[in-house]
């Protein structure tokens, strides 16, 4: 679990971590925020979101994989995941972790406790 | 539902015959108003589709793919399911079942359907470590996982399932040897002279065959393992498993032990009903007329006829017995048998063989009229001459007629056969059955399936309803996502590479944009290889339609680190090259240094941020070996060195890789030269293979492979210089680069166009396009430039492309 210093009723604050330029259209990077790994994307849309750069299935480096629509999809075995609510697209597999993110003037913001706690 | 009216219904036995006896039976009581269903079954399993078994061991399917009726499947037909507990008595008097687990299952009327077990001969050493039988789901698994630690395996049996199995055993890795008793193999379908062209064919495919080979002994070592096989002759074979495929025997003792009559199986009449009036036995378990059968389709009809009985809905009609006529893939060779299989010394036999095709036919006419025929290789003529064999029908006097079919005109005989005529045997549908699904509308032989089920057993009558479709709908979709090039876009590549052209696509983004219906990754990356090959300098790259791999020019590993893998060109060296190999091995702290199966060497464990400085402090050309594009040319020694060497492989070797270098395809394409038929670069199984001859020509080969699929190339041409060679390599490149669906490997690309029609195109110029492909593959060639020079050079192509985790510090907390 990437929020162990973190309970989840107290979410720590939003951190600034880079500027949307610095993010490659339509791909993914990888930011260690405190103690998550996150792989943050940017689609050609200029959609931005976060979810952890740990692949629940093997721990491929999410942030190494392409993009499918709102997708993001693990570099090691093509398993899929949703933007929004972390979910794979392959039965059995847990949702990823998916993390608070915004736009401020530019600036990529994300809060470390992820929204969807794993189950 | 008034229970009091419904009588139980017991089958016992959850294989092809019960399950497919309950939906006969279904089809003819929908509302289930006659019967209260109870499965029994053995196996842990809903019901699943044995005959294609083989493709589980081989890995071309899944256990889902070839699953019929799912365990849902029965709860949803109001059955119930009782599986994973075997019966171990039935009692006639009381009118039960008795389970081993202690349950006993009332009926009124009992169904045994219990198939048939693998006959295991009784020698010492059937009991060891890595002894097989192959009949169930669970055979085919346990197979599959040893077969991967095999060296050498042995199957005992060249039959039918004895074949089947080797095959599957070669996708695993081990040498595979198959032992018969016979003289030659297949002894039940076919006669000696088509056995021993069928043996060369399998030979071919790299499994040994031994026939009049009596197993007495399999040996182990001094523990429980398997070490080989001793015969009766008293020689020896050495192998570390065996499957035992040496035929079958009938599961009938329950019912003889429960007191019905059984001979070499239940005895059954033409109603399928066994010596007790409430009890039936169909499929392999049951014995009609004196025969039992050992295929689906008989059984298909037995099934058909009990239903009719038990529920008084006559659709079929009394069981007359089936004749026995079967029609196989085995190895990737069609076999047909049917009827007779020795000649009696009066009849008349036509027999055509063409050895070096793998084909052999034979008939035998009694009286004028057919009374059996064999056909190996070519299958064609095979419902003609069934019908010819049920009908009884005098025989044409030019018998050649028999042998190659009617001209071709396929579709308007087929239009004309009659609606009961079966196409698909696995699946027992006939031909009105699949006119009813194309004229509602189901017209890609996929989807036909998806409705009937025909074509989804062995496959072979695919062709047919195919022909069917064009028949009836006037145009066959082929199954059109088969066709399109990537799967978002439903165009298939002439099509879509004209639409680009047409609208002038530069992107991929553009192209997505345009015309695909939805998002995937996939298609992505496909696209970029078109429209690299449409644009070529004019093409807009844009990165995030590459995979990983592209985008840093190594193969991604398990932990997120790259493989670099330098060219090495036709696999030879130099002090200098290894030297500096050495050096940034070191310099890197190279977790491992590998020589890879495609001559050359792989440095693993590189750190994504590591990469260009590994790549400039190479200085080496990028191999390539991470994408869909050329990979390497292995070559061997040659006439350089080697005392049986005709001709300068290593040479030519290195000439073509400096010429294809950078060459990106639809899949990967690797090159082989050896130098003489000795073959030590293994060209024959590679997508372009050259082999020297004696005399100084080249012989060149198309389509091998010796991956997930094994295939020996088909030879294009000869040649007769370096210079020739490569002219020819590069018009096959081409051609393959303009036609071949994206991840279409040459091993699918060959066979889907034909060698005929390669040859007429790329030797005989028949299409005129000779020219052209010649000019196009030399500008992409010009275009084409090293992506570890390209992507370090001026920098990073976009943000973080060689950076790793960029850390963020939190800020400190209050
Ligand atoms: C490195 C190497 C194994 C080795 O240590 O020797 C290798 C490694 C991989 N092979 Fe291979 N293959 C290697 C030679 C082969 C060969 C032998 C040859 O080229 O002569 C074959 C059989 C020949 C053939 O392709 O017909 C081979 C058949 C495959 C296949 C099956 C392809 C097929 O359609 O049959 C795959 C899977 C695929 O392509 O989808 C595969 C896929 C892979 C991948 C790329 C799997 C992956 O996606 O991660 C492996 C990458 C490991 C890495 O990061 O380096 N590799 N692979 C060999 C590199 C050769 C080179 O120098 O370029
Ligand atoms: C690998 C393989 C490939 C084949 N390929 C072809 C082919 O290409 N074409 C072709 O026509 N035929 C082929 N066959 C033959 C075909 O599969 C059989 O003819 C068919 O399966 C027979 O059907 P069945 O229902 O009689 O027996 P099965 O399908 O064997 O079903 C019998 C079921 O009864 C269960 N059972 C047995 N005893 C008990 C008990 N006491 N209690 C509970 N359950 C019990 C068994 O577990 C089994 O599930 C192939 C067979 C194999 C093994
Ligand atoms: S290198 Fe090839 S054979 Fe070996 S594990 Fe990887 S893909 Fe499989
Ligand atoms: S590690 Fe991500 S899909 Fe396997």
């Amino acid at each position: 679990m990437p929020s162990i210093h973190m309970t989840p009723a107290a979410p720590a604050e939003f951190v600034a971590v880079c500027d949307v330029e610095e993010l490659p259209i339509g791909l993914g990077r990888a930011f260690q925020v405190g103690p998550a790994a996150i792989a943050i994307f940017r689609t050609r849309r200029d959609h931005v979101f976060a979810i952890d750069n740990r692949c629940p299935h093997k721990g491929g480096p999410m942030a190494e994989g392409m993009l499918a629509g709102d997708q993001a999809v693990c570099p090691l075995h093509s398993f899929r995941f949703e933007s929004a609510s972390g979910r794979c697209d392959q039965e059995g597999m847990c949702p990823i972790a998916v993390y608070p993110l915004e736009i401020r003037d530019g600036q990529v913001f994300v809060n470390p406790t992820p929204l969807n706690e794993r189950r | 539902m008034d229970d009091v009216n419904r009588q139980k219904l017991v089958i016992l036995g959850n294989g092809m015959a019960g399950a497919r006896v309950a939906e006969e039976i279904l089809k003819r009581d929908p509302a289930g108003a006659l019967f209260d269903i109870t499965v029994i079954g053995a196996e842990p399993h809903g019901n699943y589709n044995r005959i294609l078994l083989s493709n589980i061991l081989n890995g071309s399917q899944t256990e889902e793919e070839i699953t019929m009726n799912p365990i849902g499947w029965y709860a949803a037909n109001g059955i119930q399911l009782l599986i994973g507990t075997p019966a171990i008595g039935i009692n006639l008097a009381k009118r039960r079942v008795m389970l081993l687990d202690g349950r006993q299952i009332p009926y009124d009327k009992l169904i045994v359907a219990t198939g048939s077990r693998p006959f295991v001969p009784p020698i010492p050493g059937i009991d060891l470590y890595g002894v097989y039988t192959f009949r169930t789901l669970e055979d085919c698994k346990s197979i599959a996982r040893f077969a991967r630690q095999s060296g050498v395996a042995a199957v005992i049996g060249g039959g039918l399932l004895g074949l089947e199995a080797a095959k599957g055993l070669l996708t695993h890795g081990p040498a595979v040897h198959v032992v018969e008793m016979a003289p030659h193999l297949m002894a039940v379908q076919v006669d000696s002279a088509g056995g021993t062209i069928l043996g060369r064919t399998v030979a071919g495919l790299g499994v040994t065959a031994h026939c009049n080979k009596a197993t007495v002994e399999i040996l182990s070592d001094e523990g429980s393992r398997v070490r080989g096989l001793k015969f009766k002759d008293g020689s020896e074979l050495a192998c570390d498993m065996v499957v035992i495929s040496a035929g079958i025997r009938p599961n009938a003792e329950l019912a003889k032990e429960a007191g019905l009559v059984v001979e070499r199986a239940i005895v059954v009449d033409d109603h399928l009903k066994t010596s007790d009036p409430r009890v039936y036995a169909v499929g392999e378990c049951a014995q009609h007329a004196g025969k039992v059968y050992g295929l689906v389709a008989p059984i298909w009809d037995q099934c058909a006829a009990l239903a009719d009985h038990i529920t008084g809905v006559k659709v079929a009609g009394a069981y007359s017995g089936s004749l026995i006529a079967t029609k196989l893939k085995v190895m990737g060779v069609n076999v047909g048998s049917m009827g007779e299989r020795d000649a009696q010394p009066m009849d008349e036999v036509v027999r055509y063989e063409e050895a070096e095709r793998g084909i052999y036919k034979k008939l035998i006419i009694r009286d004028g009229r057919l009374a059996g025929a064999i056909l190996v290789g070519d299958t064609e003529a095979y419902d003609e001459l069934l019908g010819k064999l049920r009908s009884g029908a005098a025989l044409p006097a030019r018998r050649a007629e028999l042998l190659f079919g009617a001209a071709p005109a396929a579709d308007f005989s087929l239009a004309g056969l009659p609606d009961d005529k079966q196409v698909c045997d696995c699946n027992g549908v006939c031909k009105g059955k699949i006119v009813e699904a194309i004229q509602a509308g189901k017209t890609t032989v996929h989807s036909v399936g998806k409705a009937t089920r025909a074509g989804t057993g062995c496959g072979s009558c695919r062709k047919m309803i195919a022909g069917l479709i064009e028949a009836v709908a006037g145009e066959l979709k082929a199954d059109p996502a088969e066709a399109y090039y990537v799967p978002a876009i439903p165009m298939d590549k002439p099509a879509l590479a004209a639409e680009v052209k047409k609208r002038g696509l530069r992107a991929v983004s553009a192209v997505m944009e345009a015309l695909a219906t939805r998002e995937d990754e996939k298609s992505k990356m496909g696209l970029a290889i078109l429209l690299r090959s449409i644009w070529g300098r004019e093409y807009i790259d844009e990165r995030d339609c590459r995979f990983v791999n592209d985008r840093l020019h190594g193969n991604i590993q398990k932990d997120g680190t790259f493989s670099v893998i330098p060219r090495i060109y036709g696999g030879v060296t130099t002090a200098d090259e290894l030297m500096k190999i050495a050096t940034v091995a070191r310099k890197y702290n190279v977790p491992t240094v590998k020589l890879t199966g495609g001559q050359r060497i792989d440095l693993l464990g590189i750190k994504k941020e590591d990469l260009p400085a590994v790549w400039s402090d190479l200085g080496m050309t990028c191999g390539y070996a991470y994408t869909k594009a050329f990979r390497t040319c292995k070559t061997c020694v040659g006439s350089d060195w080697c005392r049986f060497g005709t001709n300068d492989s290593t040479a030519l070797g290195i000439a073509i890789e400096k010429k294809f270098q950078g060459l990106e395809t639809p899949a990967k394409v690797k090159m082989a030269v050896s130098g003489c038929p000795r073959n030590c670069a293994e060209a024959t199984t590679k997508d372009v293979g050259i082999i020297a001859t004696e005399g100084g020509e080249w012989e060149l080969f198309v389509g091998g492979a010796c991956g997930v699929s094994v295939r020996k190339g088909d030879v294009l041409c000869r040649v007769k210089s370096q210079d020739e060679a490569i002219r020819m390599v590069a018009r096959f490149m081409q051609y393959y680069q303009e036609h071949a669906r994206y991840l279409e490997r040459t091993y699918d690309f060959v066979p889907r166009i034909g060698l005929e029609r390669l040859r007429a195109i790329l030797i005989e110029d028949a299409e005129g396009l000779c020219a052209g492909l010649d000019e196009r593959v030399h500008a992409s060639l010009e275009a084409a430039v090293d992506p570890w020079v390209e992507d370090t050079r001026a920098g990073a192509k976009y943000p973080g492309q060689f950076e790793g985790l960029r850390r963020v510090a939190l800020p400190v907390l209050a």
